[in-house]
This record gives C-alpha cells, sequence and structure tokens, in this order.
C-alpha cells in the first residue's frame, strides 16, 4: 500500500484521517498515485492537478525521500521505498506570505 | 415578496475569507444564534439558497492552494458535501485582454455567485473568474458553460477590473424565465431572453469616464444589480461611480445618484415590499474603499434614487474604516423588512425596521464577503 500524507484542509475536504492508504500498480508514479488518490477520494478532483490539463496547481508540491519531486514527470517511477510503504509522498500546500 | 409573519425564522448565510457562517433568529429578530465556521481557513465568496427548497444551499469554496470546490447542504446548513466542482470553457476558449490590452487566455479562477433557479431546486447558475456563466441542472454535481455569453462579439475585448474579471451578479425575471441578467466587472450589463442561449450588452446610458469612450458599449464597471420580483424590468445598479436605474429592463440607464455623499459603492438592495424603496452603502474612491469621514452609513432611498437619506442610527460614526463588498447586503422578506450588510471588519449589521435602527448580529467574523437572507415558514 502506498501512504500519502495531505495538507490539513484536504483531510478534512475529504474525511481522510491519518495518511490515505492506497493500492497502486506498479510502476508506481505520481499520475499513478493521483489516479488512485481521486479515485478513492473524489472531493479532491482539482484541489491538487488540473481536471483537464492535469497539470499540477501551481502552490502544490510534492515530496518523497527528503527529495522534491514537484518538477519530476509523472510517469516516472518514484522512489523503492515509495512503493514498498516504506516512506509516505508527501504532498504539501506550498508556504506563502510573510 | 409575500409579507411573511414574525413566527417565521430568518437565516443569514455569510461567506468570509476565512469560512461560512449561519446565523439564525426568530422572526423578532433580537437574538442570534452562530453556527461555524463551515469550511474554516477556505474562502467563502458566496452561499445561497433555493427559493424552492430553502433547506438546500449551495456554496463557493475556494483556495489559492487548492482551487474551487461547490459545496451543497440538504438541511439548511448543518451539514454539507462537496459536489461538482470541474468548470470547463466551451470549445476553445481564446482570450480577452489583459490589464495591460494584450490578449490573455481564458482562465478558470473560481466561482464568484451562485444563483438557485426560482423553478427548480436542482438547477444553479455560477458566475465565475474569468467571466463566464454555466448552470448546473442535476444539484451542481456537472456544470456547462452558457457560452454564448463570453461567445458575445465584445467578449474578446472585456478587460479585468482590480478585483479580476469576474461575472459577480446573477438576476432572474421572476416573470420571464427566459429572461437573465448578469453584470461583469468590468464589461458591464448583459441580458438573455432565450434562458442563456445568446447575450447582448445593456449599458445604454452608462457613462464611465475612465474608459476611453465613456459611452461605449462595453467596459463598464458594474458593482452590481438589483431587482424587486413584483417589478422586474426596474433594474438598479451600484456602478464604479454612479447609482443608475432602468424602467426598461436595462433597455436604457439614467443616473439616481442625486444627493449621495459619493456615488461610489458595491452594495444595491431593494426593500421587500417598497419597490422603490432601495438601498447602498457609499463608500470613498478610488484607492481608500471606506466610508467618507468614517462613518459607516447606509443611503435610504424611497424614490427609487435620486432623493437619498443617511441611516445612521446604531451604526459606527467615528474612525470606521470598512468597506461592504458587493454581495454583501441582503433583504429579508418579514414586515417590516429586515436589512442586513456584512463588513470586511467582520461585522454583519441588520435592521429589523425597514433602515432606521442597526444592531450588529456578530461583529469579529473575519473579512465579509457575502450576505444572504432566507425567511423561512
Amino acid at each position: 500500500m502506498i501512504r500519502v500524507v495531505l495538507p490539513a484542509p484536504l483531510r478534512v475536504l475529504a474525511w481522510i484521517e491519518g495518511e490515505a492508504l492506497l493500492p497502486v500498480p506498479e510502476p508506481v508514479t505520481l499520475r499513478g498515485v493521483l489516479g488512485a488518490l481521486e479515485a478513492r477520494y473524489p472531493a479532491l478532483l482539482g484541489t491538487l492537478r488540473d481536471q483537464v490539463s492535469q497539470r499540477r496547481r501551481p502552490m502544490i508540491r510534492f515530496f518523497a525521500c527528503e527529495e522534491d519531486w514537484s518538477h519530476q514527470s509523472p510517469d516516472a517511477p518514484l522512489p523503492l521505498s515509495v512503493a514498498r510503504g516504506d516512506e509516505p509522498l508527501l504532498i504539501v500546500g506550498a508556504i506563502a506570505g510573510g | 415578496m409575500s409579507r411573511m409573519s414574525r413566527m417565521s425564522r430568518i437565516r443569514v448565510l455569510v461567506g468570509t475569507r476565512k469560512g461560512a457562517f449561519v446565523l439564525s433568529a426568530d422572526g423578532k429578530r433580537n437574538h442570534w444564534e452562530i453556527s461555524g465556521p463551515h469550511f474554516p481557513g477556505w474562502e467563502i465568496y458566496h452561499l445561497k439558497g433555493s427559493p424552492v427548497d430553502p433547506n438546500r444551499l449551495y456554496a463557493s469554496q475556494s483556495s489559492g492552494w487548492f482551487g474551487q470546490q461547490i459545496q451543497r447542504s440538504e438541511d439548511g446548513g448543518q451539514t454539507w458535501a462537496p459536489v461538482g466542482n470541474k468548470f470547463v470553457y466551451d470549445g476553445v476558449p481564446g482570450t480577452h485582454q489583459w490589464y495591460d490590452g494584450t490578449p490573455h487566455p481564458w482562465e478558470f479562477a473560481r466561482v464568484w455567485h451562485l444563483e438557485p433557479s426560482l423553478t427548480d431546486p436542482d438547477t444553479v447558475y455560477a458566475g465565475v473568474e474569468d467571466a463566464g456563466l454555466f448552470r448546473s441542472g442535476d444539484g451542481g454535481q456537472t456544470w456547462s458553460e452558457l457560452s454564448g455569453l463570453r461567445g458575445h462579439a465584445t467578449g474578446s475585448s472585456w478587460q479585468p477590473g482590480a478585483g479580476g474579471l469576474c461575472l459577480h451578479t446573477i438576476v432572474q425575471d421572476p416573470s420571464d424565465a427566459r429572461r437573465l441578467f448578469v453584470a461583469i466587472s468590468a464589461a458591464g450589463a448583459f441580458r438573455s431572453d432565450d434562458a442563456g442561449l445568446t447575450w447582448r450588452p445593456i449599458n445604454r446610458g452608462l457613462k464611465s469616464d475612465y474608459i476611453p469612450d465613456p459611452t461605449a458599449e462595453v467596459g463598464h464597471c458594474v458593482h452590481h444589480m438589483a431587482m424587486h420580483p413584483a417589478r422586474p424590468k426596474v433594474l438598479f445598479m451600484q456602478k464604479h461611480w454612479d447609482v443608475m436605474r432602468s424602467d426598461d429592463g436595462g433597455e436604457n440607464w439614467r443616473e439616481v445618484s442625486g444627493n449621495l455623499p459619493t456615488d461610489f459603492g458595491f452594495p444595491i438592495d431593494v426593500h421587500a415590499h417598497e419597490p422603490d424603496t432601495i438601498f447602498v452603502v457609499p463608500i470613498k474612491s478610488d484607492t481608500e474603499h471606506f466610508p467618507p469621514e468614517g462613518k459607516l452609513r447606509v443611503y435610504r432611498s424611497r424614490s427609487g434614487g435620486d432623493e437619498w437619506e443617511p441611516l445612521t442610527q446604531g451604526l459606527p460614526q467615528r474612525d470606521c474604516y470598512v468597506n461592504v463588498l458587493r454581495d454583501a447586503m441582503a433583504v429579508d422578506a418579514l414586515d417590516p423588512c429586515g436589512i442586513y450588510f456584512g463588513t470586511t471588519g467582520g461585522q454583519v449589521y441588520a435592521s429589523a425596521d425597514g433602515g432606521e435602527r442597526w444592531a450588529p448580529i456578530v461583529r469579529d467574523l473575519p473579512a465579509v464577503v457575502s450576505v444572504e437572507v432566507q425567511t423561512l415558514p
């Protein structure tokens, strides 16, 4: 199971307590994880990526194993430790403000 | 508008920069219960109930991080569930003008205003930024653009106002289900006589010195429009300077600013039982956007404009520098009529006697963006 940590406002929106645990077919990619996440929790549609273009929303970031995956291809395989469920995929709302 | 009894209940729906609040009272309107924040931390541009099924509410919830959500309640705002949030412009969207006059692609940003149908609780209109009109016939699950508006021949020349290129006002004609009015900042007012299929600008008589041709067909920064349901050919408008009136469904407008201390402002509304009694909140502009002299005053005209009187009792008359935004004023259907407005300082003021005396229902909410009122049996 893939572990996904979401920003608190989205956990409230989608009624998720703690981490979201998702079965994702291999190879485990960002596109695959987001697709599984949106299928399980339709309230998240449009909150992380545009529903038509599938482009990441500007103030959303994807972190895995202490690396920023936000600018990687959504079809690139995520780190093995994320694919095995040892480490979570972190979805983060970018810090903005003073 | 029927004169409901004092046994009725009032529900005030308040959208703020950081959540929604539902304020409830009995017909005396003395003691209020405050529910919320609903959707804490999210911007709630607007929420409104169905006239057919008052417990069916729609809310526009948005965030710079997470985009647009539409929420629906079936129990008067006690519980909510997200519905559809896919707003896709019809066809190839093309461009409008950007602030600097260059072409800019139409990009959906948020829903400014939700207008439930007068006859069907599952039908609701959404006015969005960049300016477009969407319709849902399934309770908000799916949305389709009424693209004849944005596709009007002038569409590519529309420019945003300071708040964006937003469709913020939707008015339905209760005597003709095919007639709709909308207002766009800063394109102007438009009317459809075929249920939203085709549109035409209705800005004759408007004069805006901030555009190259002050009497142009489009380009006017209309802030809000209001209609009394018993007299649907009469429209009132608060423009970016000038209060206007039309007696022929928007075909022609004339200025009725009269003796207002400033004819700039955002909201305008009509008394529930007196179609010629209207309310505005004059605001100092162009840059200040707070009440003149630090005095928060509602101005009332009982003659449909031109002659105005300040309403001050219970409102702060010194050191008040809040604003009242375009969708932040509403009336109830009781007799005497109640008038409500919210401020960017987080107060919601109410008058239960047609505007003579005012008192805050609540003082310390986040900045208020919208206020709607339901009069419940």
